[in-house]
């Protein structure tokens, strides 16, 4: 093979599809007159067609798990997200139930101050509320962060938030309360009242 | 496709490790075929492509997510394997070839439980002869024909991926070329 150099690197081009239209010229009318250089074109191509008809291979089953259990451990925090994600309804529920307590546990912790629902009947003395005796209050009683004593009658619920019943002894004999009772001492049952009151408000709405 | 790949990435930078499983998916197919082609054992090529997969998340912040991500990612794997080749350990594997027997591997030696149709055998032996005649190439032309002839990448990308000029590349693939002419003219 004598031929100089240049058809060599025309078939290279040729073959990397960047031959100009002209040197593409000058190398068909060669490879037309030159048997050597012909063959070592069709070599070439026949080359490149072998190569190309290697079947594709993938990658071996599991190869993504194996990947994915060697990589180094994630951000717990997002793991976190992610399970909030996929469990929207949880999240939206504790969500609400957070910020609900948050605030009645905030409530709580204020309302430090001494208040009576207003009636006429009332006797206020420092912070023990007194129904006098002989007197009946219609309505219901809320004393907060005070004492309640009963001498008289209540018509109606009664409920000391933060303090004691005094005349609570005497119901059962003299019946002088005729709604609930109720003594509120516990954050917890702040919270329960709180519910309840809610729920009570809510079906008065609705009816 | 690059815009999914990109959005996963966003996920995993944030330390999304899920979002990196469907990038696996996407490529181990690719990456499994460079480093099988360039290291011509199964079993290295599933160990090297995991490592890239692995380094490419480790890394995963410096990757410029203005750039393709299938173009570092070849780079990682690539380098890889020329990594490998180059401090080749003597260790043995059953599909690894058996030195001068011209091709043949350790499985060779185990009698094939199944009769197969001649045809199969015929088209199984030309492939395992056109994988091993890539392997005979220096690493250097081996990289650029499989990148260029199995992954079918353009030259522009594989001077990327090499972080070569492209004349170099070019020039490495006319040699490699040239070479895998000689070896297999008779085929």
């Amino acid at each position: 093979m004598n031929c100089p150099d240049i058809y060599t690197d025309y078939m290279h081009d040729y073959l990397d599809e960047e031959i100009t239209p002209d040197n593409e010229t000058k190398l068909r009318e060669h490879l037309l007159i030159c048997a050597d250089c012909q063959s070592h074109f069709q070599e070439l191509k026949k080359t490149i067609a072998l190569v190309q008809s290697t079947s594709h291979i993938q990658a071996p089953v599991n190869f993504t798990s194996a990947v994915m259990a060697r990589l180094p451990n994630e951000k717990k925090q997002v793991g976190l997200k992610r399970w909030f994600r996929r469990h929207p309804m949880v999240t939206a529920a504790s969500l609400f139930l957070t910020l609900m307590v948050g605030s009645l546990i905030t409530g709580w912790n204020e309302d430090q101050e001494f208040s009576v629902s207003k009636n006429p009947n009332l006797i206020i003395e420092n912070n023990t509320v007194i129904v006098p005796e002989g007197k009946t209050v219609n309505g219901d009683i809320v004393v907060k962060n005070g004492d309640l004593k009963i001498e008289g009658q209540v018509d109606g619920n009664v409920t000391v938030i933060n303090g004691d019943i005094n005349g609570e002894k005497y119901l059962a004999s003299a019946g002088q309360v005729t709604g609930e009772i109720e003594e509120i001492n516990q954050l917890f049952d702040w919270l329960w009242y709180h519910m309840k009151k809610i729920t009570k408000d809510t079906v008065n709405i609705v009816k | 496709m690059e815009a999914l790949v990109k959005k996963r990435i966003l996920q995993v930078l944030k330390g999304d490790q899920d979002a990196y499983g469907e990038i696996v998916e996407l490529y181990k197919d690719k990456v499994y075929q460079i480093s099988y082609r360039m290291l011509g054992n199964r079993h290295e090529a599933e160990d090297i492509a995991q490592e890239a997969f692995i380094r490419a998340f480790i890394n995963i912040h410096s990757f410029n997510i203005d750039l393709k991500f299938s173009t570092w990612l070849f780079r990682i794997a690539t380098n890889l394997c020329i990594d490998r080749i180059r401090k080749k350990k003597p260790d043995y594997y059953l599909d690894a070839e058996v030195a001068g027997t011209d091709g043949l591997n350790m499985y060779s030696q185990i009698p094939s439980k199944t009769d197969m149709p001649e045809k199969e055998i015929e088209s199984l032996e030309l492939e395992e002869t056109i994988q091993s005649e890539i392997l005979k190439l220096p690493e250097k032309y081996r990289t650029v024909i499989v990148l260029k002839y199995i992954e079918e990448l353009s030259l522009i990308e594989i001077s990327k991926i090499l972080n070569l000029p492209i004349g170099t590349v070019k020039t490495r693939i006319h040699r490699g070329r040239e070479a895998l002419r000689k070896q297999l003219r008779h085929v």
